[in-house]
């Protein structure tokens, strides 16, 4: 069945992807016949829309299933079965008197209460005018009681006007009109709730509680599943893992960040606790070049979320100090008195091999099926960005939504799912790839971490200007946000 | 620290061949209530490793599991709820974990494992 899907003009490149991860995981999906490992939505716009627009209709297999995506996702302003559209009143009417009586019937008997509320896109209306399109609906026969605050069935008459809406999309030519019934929406209180601003630990990488929680979406993150960030810092993303009802564990090489955090009650797990959601299963401090994991270990996660350390911000760190692995100095051989309390030294992590090592960990150590979601750094003067994409023969990349920084540089949130087992083979040439980087440590630092080199000083620029001016004019809508 | 992370970790250090099981030392273990959830316990047990899993639990002094288990038991409520409390209510809060090759000492502190190498150990 057909849905109309009206999302919030946030975050374009995030919405239908959060639908489709949702779709998944409350099983929309599940009489998949020809075993796609990637199964996707049908989608449609309503004639004359721009893909940009927040107005889109969604093929799903029950209303149980629309309700579940709308009411977890963070972008679905509403979910609706349509009653009728049209270019007019007198086309809505007609659209609506042809909707099958037993569809709309049980929503209209007399024991149950009803709102209808009216959305007009492009357009302000007057409270008269208001009332007046309300009282138009005398050919429904609405028997409930209104109720404005709590009605068991929510209405909503959402026009469309053919003049520029003022988020900048392209005019649509025609006003459109829909009336339906919703069945589900998102849950926006939780973003207050959650926001950074009332963490009682907060790092300056922390992530922002809307991506976070779109980040878990992604990850499918629920009961009985076990969520791993290797980059875990002050623990934001893990929280809204945890939120939604999945273990997590996390990693991070820095002992102050995952440990000490800001003294007692101010720190990882005071994080969690302030939500009364449950701990991680475990914390520990570990880099991820060198992962502790037990020889033979491999499946246990269901998804890896992270937000790596790409010299945007937060440097990479990693164990060995740097002329060490140049090989410029012997190793400091440690002597055993000290070595307790002895702080390793660490060499800087480039883009390159911190990607090539998450990959790595993820195609062991995720369950097959199991969803790797993480940021990605992007020059927007690069040509076709996504062809940089990385890549791995383990994965399938089903989504990347790029989320605009400043006028030079954006972040891709990628989301890929293992497709196949994690091979001799595979492993052998990552051990391979490993020892290389090692050798060529400072050659990488040098030319391959253009990426980090370039980063750095943006984002100092980024804080002083907030300048988030886009030079592709044709979506001069787009923005940090959007 | 809880014991399934115990039961993941090994020592990485160059050139050790059984890293494996870490041996706990333990200074301080502390109890936490953790809400039960059955298909996460079904889903861990098949990646634990048991034999190492109930040494660990003995030497955090929980002595209720049984020395050998198989898929099975997962239908009884009783062993369920022991997994449970040693997979994820007994933690490691000080102390260190052994490795059992090089005898090196990795310290837990405030329930996190310090899991880094030193120079000459990369
Ligand atoms: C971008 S921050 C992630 C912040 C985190 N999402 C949060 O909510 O606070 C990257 C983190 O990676 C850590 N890190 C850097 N190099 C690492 C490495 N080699 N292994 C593990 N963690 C590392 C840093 O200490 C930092 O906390």
């Amino acid at each position: 069945m057909w849905y109309l899907c009206v999302f919030f003009h946030r975050l374009l490149d995030y919405r239908k992807p959060e639908v489709e991860s949702l779709a998944k995981l409350f099983g929309a999906f599940d009489d998949n016949q020809n075993d796609d490992v990637h199964p996707q939505l049908q989608w449609k716009l309503p004639l004359h829309h721009h893909p940009d627009s927040p107005f889109h209709l969604v093929n799903l297999p029950s209303e149980e299933i629309a309700r579940n995506i709308a009411n977890r996702s963070i972008l679905v302003k509403g979910m609706y079965e349509l009653w009728g559209e049209g270019g007019s009143y007198e086309e809505l009417k007609d659209s609506i008197l042809s909707y099958p009586d037993e569809r709309k019937l049980p929503y209209l008997e007399s024991n149950s209460t009803f709102r209808i509320t009216v959305d007009t896109f492009g357009k302000v209306i007057s409270l008269q005018e208001h009332k007046e399109l309300i009282q138009g609906f005398t050919y429904i026969p609405f028997k409930g009681k209104v109720n404005l605050r709590k009605p068991e069935h929510n209405f909503w008459l959402i026009e469309i006007d053919n003049c520029e809406g003022n988020n900048g999309l392209p005019p649509v030519e025609q006003k459109r009109i829909f009336f339906g019934r919703e069945v589900g929406a998102a849950d926006r209180k939780l973003l207050p709730t959650y926001e950074l601003k009332s963490r009682t630990y907060l790092g300056p990488t922390a992530m922002d509680a809307e991506i976070a929680f779109l980040m878990a979406n992604q990850a499918l993150a629920t009961p009985g599943k076990l969520v791993y960030d290797p980059f875990v810092g002050t623990g934001s993303i893990l929280v809204a893992a945890a939120h939604f009802g999945a273990m997590t564990m996390g990693a991070d090489i820095d002992i102050r960040v995952v440990r000490d955090g800001r003294g007692p009650d101010r720190n990882v797990w005071s994080n969690f606790k302030q939500y009364g959601l449950e701990m991680p299963v475990g914390l520990l401090r570990a880099d991820n070049n060198l992962p502790p994991w037990r020889p033979g270990l491999k499946e246990v996660f269901d998804a890896i979320i992270c937000d790596p350390p790409y010299g945007v911000r937060a440097g990479g760190r990693k164990s060995g100090g740097r002329k060490l692995l140049k090989g410029a100095v012997e190793p400091y051989i440690v002597p055993d008195d000290k070595r307790t309390d002895h702080i390793p030294s660490t060499a800087p992590y480039s883009l390159v091999e911190c990607v090539h090592d998450l990959l790595d960990l993820a195609a062991k150590m995720l369950v097959l099926g199991g969803r790797l979601v993480f940021f990605y750094p992007v020059l927007r003067e690069e040509e076709s960005p996504h062809n940089h994409f990385p890549e791995h023969p383990c994965f399938k990349l089903i989504s990347s939504s790029e989320q605009i920084l400043s006028s030079r540089y954006c972040r891709v949130l990628l989301t890929m799912v293992k497709i196949g087992p994690y091979t001799e083979e595979i492993s052998l040439a990552a051990r391979m790839q490993h020892l290389e980087f090692r050798e060529n440590h400072v050659k990488w630092l040098e030319d391959g971490n253009l990426h980090s080199a370039v980063f750095s000083p943006v984002d100092a620029q980024l804080k002083e200007t907030g300048d988030y001016k886009i030079k592709d004019s044709t979506k001069k809508y787009r923005g940090k946000y959007v | 620290m809880g014991l399934l992370t115990h039961n993941m970790l090994s020592s990485n250090i160059r050139g050790v061949v059984n890293g494996f099981p870490l041996r706990i030392e333990a200074v301080k273990v502390v109890e936490k209530n953790v809400e039960m959830n059955t298909d996460f316990l079904k889903n861990m047990f098949e990646k634990i490793d048991w034999k190492a899993f109930v040494e660990a639990s003995i030497s955090m002094g929980y002595t209720e599991l049984p020395k050998e288990a198989d898929s099975s038991l997962l239908d009884s409520d009783d062993f369920l709820n022991r997994f449970h409390h040693a997979l994820l209510e007994l933690h490691l809060e000080e102390g260190a974990l052994v490795c059992p090759e090089t005898r090196r000492r990795f310290p837990v502190s405030k329930g996190i494992p310090h899991m880094l190498l030193h120079e000459d150990e990369v």
